[in-house]
């Protein structure tokens, strides 16, 4: 079998280069999750002291404790809010034509883009004005919102591999268009929502930007850590990383799976964002 | 085929959320921007005191080029890093592609707080990078300068970017038929020559995407600036969270913020036209 | 004579799977031969070794005195067309076809005097600056055939290219195409799963099943005197008539007519346009009731069956209405003894 020798450091070197970026980007993970174990704590090469020891205090840890259980009720709220609201929002898209349908693209999908810094804020200057009382009230509707985003684009993706003839064939037999969509449309859907479900809880108990602004007394898990932080680096914080890495990881692999299953390849919201 | 009443069933609701949670806020911020603040009030006295400031102190002129300046590097060495990897899962994957996507994407939906404070514990003076660079007695004494820096700052942005930067350049090459790599060949052009003429110029949609995303977003970062970036790392989103924390000037920090959002929107809307005249689809 | 491509005992494995078996195949210079075959018979796959986007698991491939398999596609004087044409969508027509002279380096006078050569001869001319988005499926497939044919190949080959343009423009294209390989001189490799394309265009066909080549021949030979059951099948239609020689007579049913094979058990294609209705004279003759009719424009297909229950296909001018019971007769001649094809 002959090989063009050009051809043949190309791709000698091509994996080479995609080593060195995949252990760029895993190593400092890797780092985390062994110096969690690390008996003197962060830093300090080399790890000695193997230890559970972090883990457990970080077990004990009631504050920890109570954000997370914050960070799961906000998520779970997002989720509601981000399908209710992120479904319809996608149909829009796919079958409705009506003035200002531009505008309101871009504006569904801007949060994807900005910065959550901006998200957050422009809602902290609603809530003053409303005169709300900043909690976590205020937390889930920044998140259901600047997340409404990521539904939009995973139904939108789904819906381009539906067959549309399934809809008038319902049609066709006697069912109504709410008839329709609740037997038809939203079970081929499922997929799709399920990963965007998936998608948009670990996106929201990781979500620290717009949380930084609309959070009142209680905290949620990242923000928890952040405070500790600030105070000082305990390798407990190793541990959480270690653990909400661990959760990340699961969720990320369930949405990926299910993602291919419903569209065949995954494609991203840059795809959306191009769609003239 | 859809009634309109279907039509209006589906477009009212989420229409009504945008306009109020996104549409509104963003014009309060907009009134906001235009107010001041007199001993911890915010009097709502119509002028363009804030964006005067903007243009004429320093502070914040500089910290504003400082921040491109930082986005700029991370755009460009996510794309350095990124693109050959890009190019590698897409031609020459073969059947490991499905696994070596899964392995870009995990990083980057796994918590950016883990991964921001991950390399502050690697490169602080009695981090990993330092103990292990003395331990091999390639140093004598710990480098102060890797933390609390722009250089940090950069590095760790870099690390959170570069997966944005390759899914979008994946999806378009996966877009280029593979007969036209096959076509280039056919007609004497070698894989050298045919990635140039061929894939690279039907790979630009993908990169001014991904270009878009790692710049707009590392703009806008106040994280890693805040753990990571030191006095001489602050990058303008920090002046902002001051402006709405301790240093109380909503109105400021609403023209700032303002700033950003015309500046994010103007980029958008030049990357979509560039990667409109770059698309052949 | 010696031959412009040589293909010797090639044969191609994919994993477990026996794609290509034994093909040896030899192509002469500024013949139009085109490889036939169903889809799954190797004929794209015979096509690609021959382009270098594939390698033969064995057997080689020689052109020109040298061999050809250790090239790899960028240095083999092998163009091709490809089945979706493959245009470059960011370059213009020109540049699509310009594409090839350039990479080799030519001087900007010679680039632009060939490429305004190739683009005449398929009548491109108009269409230069345009991009291949901007241009019709039959455009594209001219566009596609200039791009490989300025390189002025030793040998072209086209994979289906007509397979995506509808009835009336293949049937236009299918002449453009032999007129024009006449005029160039080229050797041409057709592969397309269409046997009336094949019939229409080729000086010979080869005739691929499930890896191996059924019959290598002209159009005519094939169609007149085919190999086996399976070449009689495909190209065009036939009725297979398994018989019983004895002493030189067949016996098929209620059918005999005197043969040369040999005795023993033997199958015989008889198309059905050898079938007539019974004017007298010489000739086989039988009676058949009109079951089925197809009308064809020019002819009619009919479906009859005999006393004893065969159903045989019967070609007839068309505009007759044919019903009931038919006497019908066939030349023995026209019977001819075929090999059963092998079964994968």
């Amino acid at each position: 079998m002959s090989q063009d020798s050009r051809s043949a450091t190309r791709s000698r070197w091509l994996p080479l280069h995609a080593l060195v970026v995949f252990a760029f980007l895993y190593l400092p993970i890797a780092t985390l999750i062994v110096y969690s174990f690390n008996g003197a704590g962060v830093g300090g090469f080399p790890p000695r002291d193997l230890t559970l020891n972090w883990y457990r205090i970080l077990f004990q840890d009631e504050a920890i404790w109570t954000s997370v259980y914050n960070s799961l009720v906000v998520a779970g709220a997002a989720v509601v809010i981000a399908l209710a609201f992120g479904i319809p929002a996608a149909l829009a898209l796919d079958r409705a034509n009506f003035p200002g349908k531009a505008l309101f693209r871009r504006l569904v999908l801007l949060p994807l883009i900005l910065p959550g810094i901006i998200t957050g804020l422009s809602l902290l200057m609603l809530v003053n004005v409303l005169q709300m009382k900043l909690s976590l009230l205020t937390l889930i509707l920044g998140h259901g919102t600047a997340l409404i985003s990521v539904a939009t684009t995973e139904v939108f993706a789904g819906l381009q591999k539906f067959d549309r003839a399934q809809e008038e064939a319902s049609l066709d037999l006697g069912a109504n268009y709410w008839q329709t969509f609740w037997r038809i449309t939203l079970p081929n859907l499922r997929l799709s929502i399920i990963g965007a479900a998936l998608l948009i809880f670990t996106l929201s108990v990781d979500e620290i930007a717009v949380s930084f602004f609309l959070i009142g007394r209680d905290n949620t898990l990242p923000l928890e850590i952040w405070g500790r932080l600030r105070r000082g680096i305990t390798p407990e914080i190793n541990a959480v990383s270690t653990v909400i890495f661990v959760f990340s990881l699961i969720a990320i692999l369930l949405w990926y799976r299910l993602r291919v299953r419903a569209e065949g390849s995954p494609e991203i919201a840059a795809e959306l964002l191009e769609k003239g | 085929m859809f009634s309109r009443a279907y039509k209006a069933a589906v477009t009212v609701p989420p229409l009504a959320w945008v306009i109020a949670f996104l549409l509104v806020p963003y014009l309060l911020m907009f009134c906001y921007s235009f107010w001041t603040v007199s001993s911890g009030n915010i009097i709502h006295h119509w002028n363009l005191g804030n964006y005067g400031d903007l243009l004429t102190k320093d502070v914040y002129r500089a910290t504003l080029f400082r921040s491109m300046w930082i986005a700029a590097r991370v755009t460009a060495f996510a794309l350095l890093l990124g693109y050959p990897v890009a190019y590698f899962l897409s031609f020459y994957a073969g059947r490991r592609k499905d696994l070596l996507y899964q392995l870009v994407i995990i990083p980057l939906w796994v918590s950016y707080l883990v991964r921001a404070y991950a390399w502050k514990t690697i490169l602080g003076t009695d981090g990993v990078l330092n103990t292990l660079l003395q331990f091999t007695h390639l140093t004598q004494h710990p480098i102060n300068s890797l933390l609390y820096s722009p250089f940090a700052v950069v590095l760790t942005l870099t690390h959170i970017y570069t997966p944005f930067v390759i899914l979008p350049i994946y999806a378009s090459m996966e877009h280029i038929p593979r007969n036209l790599v096959e076509a280039s060949h056919d007609l004497g052009a070698t894989p050298r020559q045919t990635f140039w003429r061929i894939v690279f110029p039907l790979s630009v949609p993908g990169m001014i995407a991904g270009a878009t995303f790692a710049f707009v977003l590392s703009l806008g970062d106040f994280l890693a600036p805040l753990l990571l970036g030191g006095p001489s790392g602050i990058m303008i989103s920090n002046v902002v969270v001051s402006l709405f924390g301790a240093a109380y000037n909503w109105p400021l920090g609403a023209a700032i913020s303002l700033c950003m959002l015309v500046l994010v929107v103007t980029l958008l809307f030049l990357a979509e036209r560039l990667e409109r005249r770059w698309s052949y689809t | 004579m010696t031959a412009l491509l040589s293909i010797r005992d090639v044969a191609k494995q994919f994993g477990k799977t026996q794609v290509l078996g034994n093909i040896s195949l030899d192509v002469a210079e500024g013949e139009f031969l085109t490889i036939l075959g169903e889809s799954g018979s190797g004929k794209t796959t015979l096509l690609r070794i021959i382009a270098g986007f594939e390698q033969a698991t064995s057997g080689e491939l020689w052109m020109a005195g040298q061999r050809l398999d250790p090239q790899p596609p960028y240095r083999r004087r092998v163009n091709t067309v490809f089945q979706n044409y493959a245009l470059f969508p960011h370059l213009t027509v020109a540049d699509n076809v310009g594409y090839g002279p350039r990479i080799a380096g030519v001087s900007n006078e010679e680039l632009a005097s060939r490429t305004g050569q190739a683009l005449a001869m398929v009548k491109m001319t108009e269409h230069a600056n345009k991009k291949p988005s901007q241009i019709s499926g039959g455009q594209a497939q001219r566009v596609a055939l200039a791009r490989a044919l300025v390189n002025r190949p030793k040998l072209l080959l086209l994979d289906e290219p007509l397979s995506a343009l509808d009835a009336n423009l293949r049937r236009q294209m299918q002449l453009e195409l032999k007129t024009l390989q006449r005029e160039i001189g080229i050797a041409f490799v057709f592969v397309t799963h269409d046997q009336e394309e094949a019939m229409v265009m080729s000086d010979r066909i080869a005739l691929l099943k499930d890896g191996h080549l059924e019959q290598v021949a002209t159009p005519r030979e094939i169609y007149a005197r085919p190999a086996t059951t399976y070449v009689a099948q495909f190209i065009g239609h036939t009725n297979l008539l398994p018989a019983i020689v004895t002493r030189g007579a067949a016996r098929c049913g209620a059918l005999t007519w005197r043969t040369g094979v040999p005795d023993g058990t033997a199958i015989f294609s008889l198309r059905p346009e050898n079938i007539r209705p019974a004017v007298g004279g010489e000739g086989v003759r039988f009676r058949a009731r009109v079951k089925q009719q197809a009308f064809h424009g020019a002819t009619e297909l009919l479906q009859v069956e005999c006393a004893d229950g065969l159903m045989l296909t019967v070609r007839m001018a068309g505009n007759i209405n044919p019903t009931g019971d038919i006497e019908f007769q066939f030349s023995a001649a026209d019977a001819f003894p075929v090999r059963l094809s092998e079964s994968n």
